[in-house]
């Protein structure tokens, strides 16, 4: 009770990380124009673990990507801290992405060819101030199938080393795009509470993509998102553990 | 600690490494034989340099009836003249010991005392004559009847036989190629050199204190044909025969155009082999990283800058590339060496000197590797400009449309699977334009290869049955009167006798000449003729001469100029003629007249110098020993071993190169073929095992993929037929020498095999691919979306 006490007193008095105004994108898939935002706007904070929520095709993804710097919005304002990176350029954000960004993707996009250790490597190499990959992969529980190349793992496991990949680099913000979409109930509960442990222990702020209405309740607050709109946003008193989730 | 991207690198391309071998091969096939055949080429020229420096190889040769050794003071006094020597130079013939037909030698005069000045002589084996009747003899005739020292032969000299003791085997930088006088093909067996003492050739042949040849050097800067032009004056109150420059001495006049066809050969093949393999790779290239699309996007989503993107993969191309080239560059010196060994015994070098310049495999894999590189950057620019997120999404349904086949109402003929096939290639029809032309170029190096074998044959086939119809021709020492031939036809088994004539002059049209015998060719001669291109036989006008297109390209003369011809016999008189007619013909540089034109020039009747027989080939030996016997009889010569010699010395010529041609553009063709099927296969996989999930059999999907390819390989045949027909058309002037010409002849055959080649390509290519179809892995995609 006490814990939980401490998350709703913080969350005011936390720093703003993102804060998007008026995002709109528009894209061509094929010969179809896609309208996939529609104008949202939102806030981030400092620690939080936010869970955005809609039906597939409202936005959530381009959302996502958008805050991520793999994308730029059509029209309207994304502030990182002080930096827009809505209007930056290729160079800017790629640089945005490998000091401060870490991403999980419902595929894992493991490079195939290398074991779980290289495939952290890859980004601990090119990181500022990165821990080492044994100590990411320590993190989520998988130091005994280090040198295992992805096609050894199993789907949690390897969603498990995207997620040390992902936060191996410290990154100040953990994206995470439907990371349970292609696992079951079990291996799913693991991802998300190797992704709660990391948000817990090192303050990371961290941002997940779900369809899912269940994992909502492990978030500090819940963003609606339907039709390329923010919907609504909870705040949830108390954050349920992964453990005690189910659907 | 390799990086992890590298490791990246390194496993990738050991995942393909079926692939990365197809590419390999074709850069190693391009950079082998650009290395070999320059190689090869910069050792001969080398080899040949040394040679004549070492052995002290004369700058101009002439020859007259019969100078006194006094006029070698006015010789050496000619400004610009270096070093002088004067020698006997003698024409005999020859009985030697199993060989029917007489054949026939030069007897060169050797100093007494020492070395020559000029033209030094290297020592196989055995040492300088001493006694008296012994002789040295080139190694090309020993090697011909394997004789060795002790061995001899009889020779007429000036009409009394001797018999001739071999001491030594030796080579001459003067006789690099032995032909006998107005011969174009040797005949090592029928042709000898050999070198006797200067007092003992002299008693021989009445040249006490006298001479009939003379070699000199010049001093550097010395101008050549005024020096030419002054030593002709000198000779020509003895009969001189014109001065000639070492470029127009025979053999290496012939020399220098085999090695410039070898050149052209070397500097146009092996090019036209690495822009085909660089096109190549560039395809390649790019439709294999267009596979990795999305592995590219995860990188930029890490925060790996597109120059670290641009920098994996061209480390990627490098290193394919510098396999190939290494490959390619040990093979094409291994080969290189070969090649120049097989010339330095066919040109009888007495030393073989290999060099490989190390820019040359440099040079070839700094030209494939960039043509990859740039056929690469381009997709890596085109992936690493996607915005990551829109690269990991799946890509959109591409956009199909109906076909034109099915647009026009032709689609209740095609099956579900076959539109497909067509709808995927009319989709992506740049593919398919590069991928057909990919094949087709490949195809067309091997048109271009089998094309010149074709025409190689063709100029062999022509010349024994259609220019060369004779069995023997026999050469009079001295043109004699036309009942000459009457002996002749006396003689066992002559079955039909043709008179020619053959008249030494110098072929003068302004400042330009050259040397050559006008051939007079009787008036419907069936045995030896002049043809036109499309082998018909060419009448002679009554007035008026015929040149080789090639000697009035020399000559810098067209049809209706006057020639000046300068006669190097009898009164040597100096005559004008008109040039009536241009042959393509395809051996040497040769003038023809009409023979009675020719007599009337001449202001002679009835004079010949020989005769083209034909045999009855029962009576053939019993004709051949009667001719040994006869005193005026210069020399014969057999027609199928002229034409024997000829294939013999093509095979080691141009056929070597063109042997290569063949087998590397058989590798690329391979490589290519194999690489558009594979990386047909990785762009979708994933789509033919989607069919193999909703019930398709692998008959069915294999269909689909084959199909196109088997559409593309297809469609690259003709394709490869016309670009090699082009090809061929334009490197063949490149080919053509002074000596020897290609007409531009393409068979049904060239095209057919070449078509075969390209067709089993893509059969073998296909069967690899079909067994990978045949374990496509249906959970995985049901798993994963890509």
């Amino acid at each position: 009770m006490e814990e939980e006490q401490i998350y709703v007193l913080a969350d005011s008095a936390r720093a703003t990380v993102f804060e998007a105004r008026g995002v709109t994108k528009v894209y061509r898939m094929g010969e179809v124009e896609v309208h996939a935002l529609r104008g949202a706007d939102v806030d981030l904070y400092e620690g939080e673990f936010v869970v955005l929520l809609g039906p597939s095709g409202s936005g959530k993804s381009t959302l996502l990507n958008i805050l991520g710097g793999l994308d730029t919005p059509t029209a309207g304002t994304v502030r990182y801290h002080d930096n827009d990176i809505s209007s930056a350029g290729d160079r800017e954000l790629t640089e945005y992405r490998r000091n401060h960004v870490g991403f999980i993707f419902q595929f894992y996009n493991l490079i195939p060819s290398l074991t779980a250790r290289e495939n952290v490597a890859l980004v601990t190499e090119i990181a500022r101030d990165p821990m080492r990959p044994e100590e990411a992969l320590a993190l989520v529980k998988l130091a005994d199938r280090m040198d295992h190349f992805p096609s050894q793992l199993s789907g949690g496991e390897q969603q498990r080393v995207a997620v040390a990949r992902a936060v191996a680099k410290r990154p100040n913000v953990l994206l995470c795009d439907e990371p349970t979409g292609a696992l079951d109930f079990k291996t799913g509960i693991k991802v998300l509470d190797a992704l709660e442990s990391v948000n817990r222990e090192l303050g990371t702020t961290t941002a997940v993509i779900t369809h899912n209405a269940a994992i909502a309740e492990m978030a500090d607050r819940v963003v609606h998102i339907a039709d390329g709109r923010i919907a609504k946003v909870d705040v949830n008193l108390t954050r349920k553990k992964p453990a005690e989730l189910s659907w | 600690m390799i990086p992890a991207l590298d490791r990246k690198l390194l496993r990738d391309l050991w995942r393909m490494k079926g692939q990365a071998l197809a590419i390999a091969a074709v850069i190693a096939a391009g950079v082998a034989m650009y290395v070999s055949q320059l190689g090869m080429l910069d050792s001969l020229r080398l080899t040949q340099h040394e040679y004549y420096s070492q052995y002290r190889f004369a700058h101009v040769f002439a020859g007259c009836k019969r100078a006194p050794e006094s006029v070698m003071e006015d010789i050496r006094g000619i400004d610009g003249v270096q070093t002088a020597e004067s020698r006997v130079v003698w024409g005999v013939t020859l009985d030697v010991p199993g060989l029917d037909e007489p054949a026939v030698g030069q007897l060169i005069s050797y100093p007494d005392h020492g070395e020559p000045l000029l033209n030094d002589l290297f020592i196989r084996t055995g040492d300088l004559p001493q006694g008296p009747d012994q002789i040295a003899a080139s190694e090309a005739f020993c090697k011909a009847h394997k004789f060795k020292p002790g061995d001899s032969v009889v020779a007429l000299i000036n009409g009394r036989k001797r018999r001739l003791t071999i001491t030594a085997i030796v080579l001459s930088p003067e006789y690099v190629y032995s032909l006998p006088a107005g011969g174009f093909i040797p005949d090592d067996k029928r042709y000898g050199v050999f070198w006797m003492r200067r007092h003992e050739l002299a008693g021989a042949s009445d040249m006490q204190g006298a001479f009939n040849d003379v070699t000199l050097t010049l001093k550097p800067g010395a101008s050549e044909p005024e020096v030419m032009r002054r030593l002709d004056d000198v000779l020509a109150p003895y009969g001189g025969r014109g001065a000639m420059p070492q470029r127009l001495q025979l053999s290496n006049w012939f020399l220098n155009n085999e090695i410039t066809q070898l050149e052209q050969f070397g500097n146009v093949l092996p090019v036209i082999f690495l822009a085909v393999a660089a096109f190549l790779l560039n395809v390649v290239m790019s439709r294999l990283i267009a596979t990795q699309r999305e592995q590219v996007a995860a990188l930029k989503a890490f925060g790996y800058r597109d120059r670290d993107v641009a920098i994996h993969y061209a480390k990627f191309v490098l290193l394919v590339s510098i396999i190939g080239g290494i490959i390619g560059a040990a093979a094409g010196a291994w080969m290189g060496r070969g090649l120049t060994q097989i010339y330095t015994e066919f040109y009888h070098f007495p030393v073989l000197v290999f060099r490989l310049d190390p820019l040359l495999p440099v040079r070839a894999l700094a030209i494939t590797a960039g043509a990859s590189l740039l056929g690469a950057m381009a997709s890596v620019r085109k992936a690493a400009a996607l915005p990551p997120a829109e690269a990991m999404r799946p890509e959109a349904p591409p956009t199909y449309r109906r076909t034109l086949v099915e647009r026009i109402g032709l689609e209740h003929v095609l099956r579900q699977p076959t539109r497909m096939i067509l709808r995927e290639l009319e989709r992506r029809p740049v593919k398919a334009a590069l991928s057909v032309l990919g094949i087709s170029m490949a195809g067309a190096l091997l048109v271009v290869g089998f094309g010149f074998i074709d025409m190689v044959n063709y100029v062999i086939d022509s010349q024994a049955n259609v220019l060369q119809r004779e069995d023997v021709s026999v050469t009079f020492i001295e043109p004699r009167n036309r009942s000459a031939l009457h002996d002749l036809r006396a003689m066992p088994g002559v079955q039909h006798a043709e008179p020619f004539r053959n008249v030494p002059a110098r072929l003068r049209f302004k400042h330009r000449w050259r040397l050559a015998g006008i051939n007079g060719v009787s008036r419907n001669a069936t045995l030896n003729r002049v043809v036109d291109e499309d082998l018909k036989p060419l009448v002679l006008p009554d007035e008026g001469v015929a040149l080789s297109r090639a000697l009035a390209d020399v000559l810098g003369i067209t049809g209706g100029d006057m020639l000046t011809l300068e006669v190097l016999e009898g009164e040597r008189p100096t005559r004008q003629v008109r040039v009536a007619a241009l042959v393509d013909d395809f051996l040497g540089l040769n003038a023809y007249m009409d023979l009675e034109a020719l007599n009337r020039l001449m202001r002679q009747d009835g004079v010949i110098s020989g005769a083209h027989i034909s045999v009855d080939p029962a009576a053939q030996r019993q004709l051949y020993r009667q001719l040994k016997d006869t005193p005026f009889v210069a020399g014969v010569s057999l027609k199928q071993a002229a034409i024997d010699n000829l294939r013999k010395t093509m095979a080691e010529n141009i056929l070597i190169t063109l042997g290569m041609t063949v087998f590397f553009a058989g590798v690329i063709t391979f490589g290519v073929v194999y690489n558009a099927a594979r990386i047909s296969l990785s762009e979708r996989s994933r789509e033919l095992a989607s069919l193999r999930v909703l019930g398709m059999t692998r008959g069915e999907i294999s269909y689909i993929l084959l199909g196109e390819l088997a559409i593309l390989v297809l469609a690259a045949v003709p394709l490869g037929c016309l670009l090699g027909y082009w090809m061929a058309r334009g490197t063949l002037a490149a080919l053509n020498t002074e000596t020897f010409r290609l007409p531009f002849v393409m068979s049904d055959m060239s095209y057919s095999v070449a078509a075969t080649v390209v067709l089993v390509a893509g059969a073998i290519s296909a069967l690899i691919v079909r067994r990978r179809l045949d374990r496509l892995d249906l959970v995985e995609v049901l798993k994963t979306k890509e």
